[in-house]
């Protein structure tokens, strides 16, 4: 293949960092925003022309006998530290990877053009497209990554772009917390992640060069995606602090996913992330940051498979912060939050769904790539309807200026296309066929059900809640009771210019046809074509649970009625509890402020005080001490540096002689 | 005799051609005409010289019988020099150019092709006859450019301490070689006297002979104690010969001494100077530091730090031949454009406003935010801050030196790395004044001419991207494994 696309992609988001980022001050704002636009635009052709030969050509670089395959476009060295540790910069081109530079690219394009209108009044216009272009460039970098380095290098960097553009306006007090909040968190969970990484490096031998692997890197993914069992055959066996290398190192790598995907109880930064613009929401905290987490589980498949454990940790994790998460959305009042955590719910979703894809026959059936080309498909069509909803609060947000429900109500009359994009949305989200969670959903509700029913209840069960959620949020936003201020302000709210509404539809056409797409015959967790068929009884639960929380929803909140609060008021503790997020926060202040800072912090900050700043010091004073004493060799007289010359000569024979004697 | 050996020496040749056109353009004009030419076009030249040695081929040949050897490691070696010597061509420019220098602009670059032409001799040299001709062709006009600024008393008292001194060290280093003489029972190749030394039993003569050649040696690379002519000579000649003595010269006689430690005494190296090599590393690297600490001139501070820098360069003679080689040839690069950069900044300062204390540097981001930059950028390179080049090469350089597992050796690298924390408090001391220290600018804003402006460039790339590109090292680690 040729390696113009490909280098391109990765290159032009860069060169529009660059750009915008040294030459953005100098542009008009117009200049400057079509720039970007016009440069996503070619970005966009590039990623879909690369995915689309990827999967349609039929090369048989790409797909031999019908099995998929991965295919290195460029692989350079980078830096070579030594023989083992050395560290490579390339392209791999795979079905997932294909599937994510399409959504990147979709999602990236959509957003810069709707911030075109979003943004359009707010100061440093300029700089909010240099940062979008950085995090495109850091997500599409993480995406093709060849190897764990590489991709560890761009997790970071996707860290940083997503605390620049949270902490956007950072004016705000709370955007700049929020922001402080992210990096620390998601960096705390990175450094599992790194530990993970160090732990594998250390115990995974380099491949023989004359071996079937030719001395490839054991840190290549294509090494590792289809000889997982030979890479790691040194990990094999050999134990750490008391567990097996490799379920360690796979379960300390995937904290790190924990971190980003915002898992509990590493979430806590993900509702706070809402500070930043609101098309940046549904960038990164939606559509495809956070959707990291389950890529890299998905990247290292072939390995987790090697480790069930750690795939049980993985389901155990996603389905408790996914009951979590839906609970937690329905006490919010801000809508962005609800959002929010709509997002976690979702993304857990995904990862108890990679998670019942463990790879070994149960009773006989292979119900291996279920799960995992289910979660993929859910992560393709939640990026769609959730950055849908997120815009979608964009425009409410733009309109009446507030986050909170309370100041909206009846706004379906006012803006009919964000109210019929909102409701496609929530229909999507909430699986009701045709739209496309319903097919993603389902697909991956038969695969828990297979692994075991006990997962396929629970998450039913989260299904449904999160059909309550989003209803509930819809009718209060579109229904509920007009808010009179409308009235007595001079201007009503209305929807949004057209560069704001086209996303909206465009995103909303994907959602309605998106569930059509046959995913199995894309992505799968080998490459061989999966077969969807709907199981009609899981279909038909989990359809009767959505219709009926909707049902619910609409009793309770379609029209303006005292319900909702005499519920609040029957059981106010957990009313209170879920709308404090569990006390989550509160824990961690409590954790880090009382116990850490105060206690541990304390002695450490002693004996950095005393003990090693005074090692500094004293070094300091000895240095200095010692330029004052050797000043005087430096006379100035010629004929004392030649002395001193000939006399540093004869003694260095001297004393080498006489220690050789 | 075969003429067509002379083709092995294609580097020598160009420069040597370089030197005759430059030397005929100056005598065959008149002075009226001020010789305003001769700076764009040695320039011009020099550049087209500089590619067509880093594309020449080498042979990989020896020629006259054995004296003198072209290899891809010398090669490459010339060729990095020859980056740096042009870079010290373009920031001298604005100093030739002035009225003072009217009817001497020839004579500078007259000199410098024939230090050059010296410095290449003494990297292909496998004759010590060869090697003290070159060592000699690289002094003795050097004394005669610190020298230069004929009205400054200072630059006297430079040029002189730099002649008695060098030719004190001539004399020890002769004195050196007649012992390896005696040894070798005639011979001055450097294959005959390795072939007769690693026959004879370690004594007293031969310990005096290493130590002999280490110091005649040292004293082009500023080691200690053989160093203390350095900030003398540094502060005294005018900054662009000094740029040129604190890189080039130092890049050449480091290459040189590594090639006669080797190759001749290679034999020796772990019962004889492999400790004295110990001793003097360390003692350069801490001494240099010590005394960067306390300077005020800047063109002292930067004697002192390049003093301070060559012991880090020798730590490339304490390992495996080619990964030390490859390592020192890349400290040396990355040391050349740091360096230089820093030289640049200090240069364009000088002469525009004749400023070359460190306190003047106060507040030079409001007035010189580039300048700033760039010096601010030269310092993080030489302390060695990642991800600059210096980080780099001081990394490789200390991989390299561990790389034989020795306990000793280990030691070694914790020294150097004490030092570098050291070191980071005196370059961080102009990064201070430069943008910290309050008070108004002192420098006035001015701008710099279009021939710095190339250099300041050209350094600026280097530090930035040496070290993140890999191919500069694994260009010096090739080359490093084809020295003969």
């Amino acid at each position: 293949m040729d390696i113009t696309l490909p280098i391109l992609i990765l290159a032009i988001p860069f060169a529009m960092f660059l750009i915008l980022g040294i030459g953005g001050v100098k542009m008009p704002r117009k200049l400057a925003g079509s720039i970007g636009i016009l440069a996503n635009g070619a970005l966009l052709a590039c990623c879909y022309t690369v995915a689309f030969t990827y999967f349609f050509s039929g090369d048989p670089l790409f797909i031999i006998d019908g099995v998929r395959q991965q295919y290195q476009v460029f692989d350079v060295t980078w830096l070579a530290f030594t023989d083992r540790l050395v560290v490579n910069i390339g392209f791999l081109l795979d079905p997932i990877c294909a599937m994510m530079l399409v959504v990147i690219s979709t999602i990236s394009f959509m957003v810069h053009l709707y911030s075109w209108g979003y943004m359009e009044h707010e100061p440093g216009f300029q700089r909010y497209y240099a940062f979008l272009a950085l995090f495109t460039f850091s997500m599409l970098g993480l995406v093709v990554a060849t190897n764990i380095f590489q991709m560890y290098i761009f997790w970071e960097l996707v860290g940083v772009s997503s605390f620049l553009l949270i902490g956007f306006f950072y004016k705000l007090p709370s955007a700049v917390s929020a922001s402080k909040k992210a990096f620390i968190v998601t960096r705390f969970a990175d450094l599992f992640m790194l530990i993970g990484i160090l732990v594998l490096s250390y115990y995974v031998a380099q491949t023989p060069a004359d071996g079937p692997l030719g001395g490839a890197s054991a840190f290549n993914f294509l090494m590792l995606n289809s000889h997982p069992t030979n890479v790691l055959a040194s990990t094999l066996g050999a134990t750490f602090m008391g567990g097996s290398v490799l379920t360690w190192a796979m379960i300390l790598i995937f904290v790190g996913g924990m971190g980003k995907s915002a898992m509990l109880p590493l979430h806590i930064w993900l509702p706070d992330a809402m500070e930043g613009p609101t098309p940046v929401s549904a960038l990164i905290h939606a559509a495809t940051m956070v959707v990291a987490g389950v890529y890299l589980v998905a990247r290292f498949f072939p390995m987790y498979c090697i480790v069930p454990d750690s795939l049980t940790f993985i389901t155990v994790v996603g389905a408790i912060t996914a009951f979590y998460a839906a609970v937690v959305a329905c006490a919010q009042i801000d809508i962005k939050r609800v959002l929010a955590f709509s997002t976690i719910s979702q993304i857990a979703f995904m990862m108890v769904s990679l998670g019942c894809a463990y790879d070994q026959p149960i009773e006989g059936v292979h119900y291996s790539g279920l799960g995992y080309m289910a979660g993929m498909f859910h992560l393709f069509t939640h990026a769609m309807f959730k950055a849908l909803l997120f815009l979608g609060a964009g425009a409410l947000i733009h309109a009446v200026h507030s986050n909170d429900y309370t100041k909206m109500g009846g706004l379906r009359k006012y803006m009919p296309i964000t109210h019929w994009t909102f409701l496609i949305g929530c229909l999507a989200i909430a699986g009701i066929p045709p739209f496309s969670g319903f097919f993603s959903k389902d697909e991956m509700l038969t695969a828990m059900y297979n692994r075991d029913i006990i997962w396929g209840v629970w998450m039913t069960i989260v299904a449904g809640l999160t059909a309550f959620y989003m209803f509930r949020i819809y009718y209060l936003i579109f229904w509920w009771e007009e808010n009179p201020e409308y009235k007595h302000d001079g201007h009503k709210p209305h929807d949004a210019p057209w560069q704001m509404s086209l996303p909206l539809i465009i995103l909303a056409a994907v959602s309605c046809v998106a569930g059509f797409i046959p995913f199995g015959e894309f992505v799968t967790f080998n490459g061989e074509p999966y077969h969807i068929h709907l199981e009609g009884w899981v279909a038909g639960t989990s359809i009767t649970v959505a219709v009926l929380a909707i049902a619910l929803a609409t009793v309770m909140y379609a029209k303006k009625n005292p319900l909702p609060s005499k519920m609040r008021q029957a059981m106010p503790g957990l009313w209170m509890a879920a709308h404090k997020r569990f006390y989550w926060d509160e824990i961690y202040m409590f954790v880090t402020h009382k116990i850490i800072f105060g206690g541990i912090c304390r002695a450490i900050a002693w004996f950095d005080r005393h003990i090693i700043d005074g090692t500094m010091d004293a070094l300091a004073a000895v240095t200095n001490f010692c330029s004052v004493k050797i000043k005087s060799f430096q006379s100035g007289n010629v004929q004392a540096y030649v002395a001193w010359y000939l006399l540093g000569a004869l003694l260095l024979g001297a004393i080498t002689w006489i220690c050789l004697l | 005799m075969d003429y067509s050996q002379f083709g092995a020496m294609l580097p020598e040749l160009i420069i040597l051609g370089l030197f005759v056109i430059v030397l005929c353009a100056d005598v065959f004009t008149k002075d009226g005409s001020a010789k305003r030419f001769l700076t764009p076009m040695t320039t011009v030249l020099f550049l087209l010289a500089t590619v067509a040695i880093w594309l020449i081929p080498s042979s990989g040949e020896e020629v006259f019988g054995g004296m003198y050897v072209d290899s891809q490691a010398c090669k490459a070696m010339k060729a990095i020099l020859n980056v740096g010597a042009f870079i010290v061509l373009l920031q001298a420019a604005e100093w030739v150019e002035s009225d003072d220098m009217k009817f001497r602009r020839g004579e500078f670059y007259e000199l410098l092709l024939a230090t050059l032409f010296g410095m290449y001799l003494m990297i292909s040299a496998r004759h010590f006859l060869l090697f003290i001709i070159g060592l000699e062709c690289a002094s003795l006009p050097l004394a005669a450019m610190v020298a230069f600024n004929k009205k400054h008393y200072e630059s006297h008292e430079a040029a002189i301490k730099y002649i008695l001194t060098a030719v004190f060290s001539s004399a020890i280093l002769l004195m050196g070689l007649s012992f390896v003489y005696a040894f070798s029972g005639g011979s001055l190749y450097f294959n005959d006297i390795a072939a007769s030394i690693a026959g004879t039993e370690i004594n007293g003569l031969l310990i005096a002979a290493v130590a002999f050649v280490i110091a005649g040696i040292g004293f082009k690379l500023s080691l200690v104690p053989f160093h203390l002519w350095t900030a003398d000579v540094y502060q005294g000649a005018p900054t662009a010969i000094t740029a040129y003595l604190s890189v080039i010269s130092k890049g050449a006689a480091a290459f040189a001494f590594f090639v006669i430690f080797a190759q001749v005494f290679g034999s020796l190296y772990s019962e004889v100077w492999e400790w004295m090599m110990y001793a003097v590393i360390i003692a350069t690297i801490t001494v240099g530091n010590l005394f960067a600490m306390r300077q005020k001139n800047m063109k002292r501070f930067m004697a002192f730090s390049s003093v301070s820098q060559a012991g880090y360069i020798m730590l490339g003679v304490m390992t495996e031949q080619a990964l030390g080689l490859g390592s020192m040839m890349f400290y040396i690069f990355v040391y050349i454009v740091s360096n230089l950069a820093a030289f640049a900044v200090i240069s364009s300062i000088e002469n525009k406003t004749g400023k070359v204390s460190m306190d003047d540097y106060d507040g030079l981001h409001k007035s010189n935010p580039r300048l700033s930059f760039v010096m601010t950028l030269a310092m993080f390179s030489l302390a060695g801050i990642p991800p600059f080049a210096g980080f780099f090469s001081k990394i490789l350089i200390f991989t390299s030196v561990t790389a034989s597992d020795s306990m000793a050796l280990y030691m070694l690298v914790l020294v150097a790395l004490i030092n570098t924390i050291i070191s980071l408090y005196y370059y961080l001391l102009v990064v201070k004044a430069i943008w910290i220290n309050p008070g108004e600018a002192k420098v006035e804003r001015f701008e710099s001419n279009r021939c710095d402006r190339v250099a300041l460039v050209l350094c600026t790339l280097g530090i930035v991207f040496f070290g993140l590109v890999p191919y500069i090292y694994e260009y010096c680690l090739d080359a490093a494994r084809l020295l003969n």
